[in-house]
């Protein structure tokens, strides 16, 4: 382009070293890009290179068979992939109800709301210091939740066998005698399970269902929840039908990638879930997971057992795939509707 | 909170009007605002503005100055603020809205608001507008009324082929008058409009005007505009607010309110003078 200048003129073309800087920039971002997804593709390949034997020994009926037997070389996972699938399946529904209640809790500022007022009632609440704790303290809590995401699994497992299984075993088991018709609970609770397994991970997973759905619902615009309340709803009213409606896409993404977690939660688990090769809808019955199958089995694994617990490894890296793929679709679909909001 | 609508109460004002020939002057809301607080900051003072019947009353004022906050004061929305305080009262057909027994959510029922950002929710056309139909358990045929409500919002027109599509895949003048739909399709009392064209191109403002002129045969309107012409085409009462910072407070309170025309053609005040002085020099 040739722009007649002058002296005064302050606009002049992008020199070739920002050009070369903008080009090397935009490469690099591509190339990490791209190595997250050659790292999966990797990762995938190389476990399926060693399980290759074991798929081309075994074929699909590994996946339907019900036994584990080392000395008898018969292998079959469907109980693995039953308890990884229930197992998270309970830990989502406990830990969607009460990750979104939490967030809602958290994203409302009920807490502040409450102490705000009491100090009312004393006539501090614009006190330099007293006036600041309502908000202090919203923050504090959702500091709180967050750290939960912090504490390592193993402790998790230690606290889950330490304190939660005493703790439910009794009542648990006079379930059992007062409604054992029920197929859930069918079985007594002897010590680890399904249940506990399952309460320790709806824990684990719920501080990334109330931090994103808190965030997300933070982020709803302020002008929709005036809308809202300006139509004369209450707070519930206006949480349940437009707050959380709004939100409702990102928290749908929390609970999908909680799902993931859940499914490859292995250490946790492992300690907690009994290690039985059974398929059982009963919540009190010892099952066991993907994960803590593999987790198990490695350290003493020889080399043909190594490609059994592979093509396994195979298997629980397609269902997260393939979960994660439906949720990814779902979360699409229910954001349709927001388009045009921001 | 015991209030009648004039459309069902056996004597009404206009009736006993119409008998004696004399067209009553009536207000649907009388505010005084004494003194209005956010936290310690006193935000707005000595400021008594009536909402007459089926009228437009227009808030005007620089930018601070307290014109939302007075309008937000007129349904309780100002109660949603952490730290909000008020002394005065607001009458609402003679009632305190303010009366520690009354529920605000009661009042934002009676008294619809319209707001500067159109805002409709994320659901579709139909459900908009019916939302404060649902809200207050209406049993009757919902179709009807929003239809209805669409018809006097000027936008039934528009969108009676696509009822079920989004609120949000709507133009920037047609969201407002959605959100205009919504808020009277349960015929509420008063219709308070902050700002309700700022967001909006020439020909939507037009549009939004054209409908308040109609909309005030059913509803009193009270409006909050920077847009002094805005204000000279629609009103029928003004109020002019100001914030006085010499003394370094900021706290803003009514200068002048009466007439339209005579506010415009003939302010009293001085404030009131250089303000309209200089938007239309
Ligand atoms: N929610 C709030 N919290 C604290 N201060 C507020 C709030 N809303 C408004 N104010 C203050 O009150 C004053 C009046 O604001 P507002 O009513 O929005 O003015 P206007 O609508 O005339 O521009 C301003 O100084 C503003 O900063
Ligand atoms: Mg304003």
């Amino acid at each position: 382009m040739e722009i007649p200048s002058d002296e005064t003129q302050i606009s002049r073309p992008p020199t070739s070293w920002e050009k070369f800087a903008d080009r090397v920039f935009r490469g690099l971002t591509y190339v990490f890009a791209w190595l997250a997804v050659l790292l999966v593709l990797y990762i995938a390949g190389q476990i399926a290179y060693y399980a290759w034997p074991a798929i081309q020994e075994r074929g699909p009926g590994f996946v339907t068979g019900q036994t584990w037997d080392n000395n008898r070389d018969v292998y079959g996972i469907l109980p693995e992939i039953w308890g990884t699938l229930y197992s998270s399946l309970l830990a989502l529904i406990v830990g969607t109800s009460f990750g979104v209640v939490a967030a809602v809790f958290l994203s409302e500022g009920f807490l502040g709301g409450f102490l705000y007022r009491v100090l009312k009632i004393f006539g501090c609440q614009n006190h330099p210091v007293l006036g600041k704790l309502p908000s202090f303290l919203d923050s504090l809590l959702k500091n709180l939740i967050e750290l939960l995401a912090a504490i390592p699994s193993v402790v998790y497992g230690l606290w889950g066998i330490f304190v939660v299984i005493p703790l439910i075993r009794e009542p648990c088991n006079w379930i059992h005698e007062q409604f054992g018709w029920i197929p859930f609970f069918g079985t007594s609770l002897s010590g680890p399970g399904m249940l506990p397994a399952a309460v320790v991970l709806a824990i684990m997973i719920l501080p990334t269902i109330t931090a994103i759905s808190r965030d997300a619902l933070v982020a709803v615009p302020s002008k929709l929840r005036e809308a809202a309340y300006g139509m004369g709803a209450t707070r519930w009213e206006a949480i349940v039908s437009v707050i959380i409606p709004t939100a409702s896409g990102a928290i749908f993404g929390s609970v999908v990638l909680a799902l993931g977690r859940a499914l490859g939660e292995t250490m946790a688990l492992a300690m907690l879930v009994g290690n039985a090769n059974r398929i059982s809808v009963s919540l009190f019955s010892p099952a066991n997971t993907l994960a803590a199958l593999l987790a198990n089995n490695f350290p003493e694994a020889g080399p043909k057992e190594v490609a059994v617990l592979m093509y396994a490894a195979l298997v629980l890296l397609a269902i997260t795939l393939v979960v994660n793929f439906i949720g990814a679709w779902l979360l699409q679909r229910a954001t349709a509707g927001l388009e045009g909001l921001r | 909170m015991n209030v009648h609508h004039s459309t069902n109460s056996l004597e009404t004002p206009e009736s006993r009007g119409a008998q004696s020939g004399v067209k009553p002057v009536e207000n649907v809301i009388d505010c005084d605002i004494q003194e209005l607080y956010y936290g310690t900051f006193k935000a707005v003072r000595d400021t008594r503005i009536p909402i007459e019947k089926n009228a437009i009353t227009a808030f005007i004022g620089p930018s601070g100055c307290g014109k939302s906050t007075v309008l937000r004061c007129l349904n309780r929305m100002n109660d949603l603020v952490r730290g909000f305080r008020f002394q005065g009262h607001v009458l609402f057909l003679g009632q305190d809205i303010y009366a520690p027994a009354v529920d605000p959510v009661e009042v934002r029922r009676h008294i619809g608001m319209v707001f500067q950002q159109p805002n409709p929710f994320a659901m579709s056309i139909y459900k908009n507008v019916a939302y404060g139909l649902k809200l207050n358990g209406y049993k009757g045929n919902r179709d009807e009324l929003v239809e209805q409500a669409l018809r006097r919002a000027a936008l039934w027109d528009e969108v009676k082929d696509k009822l079920h599509k989004s609120g949000l895949s709507l133009s920037g003048g047609q969201q407002q008058r959605l959100c205009i739909a919504r808020a009277i399709a349960t015929e509420p009392a008063v219709l308070l409009m902050d700002e309700p064209c700022s967001a909006l191109d020439p020909i939507a403002t037009r549009k939004i005007e054209e409908l308040m002129l109609q909309l005030k045969e059913r509803y009193s309107i009270a409006i909050v505009t920077h847009n002094l012409q805005q204000a000279g085409r629609v009103a029928d009462k003004t109020g002019f607010l100001y914030v006085d910072t010499s003394q370094g407070g900021r706290t803003g309170y009514l200068v002048e309110f009466g007439e339209t025309e005579r506010i415009f053609k003939d302010p009293q005040e001085a404030h009131t003078k250089e303000y309209i002085r200089g938007e239309f020099s």
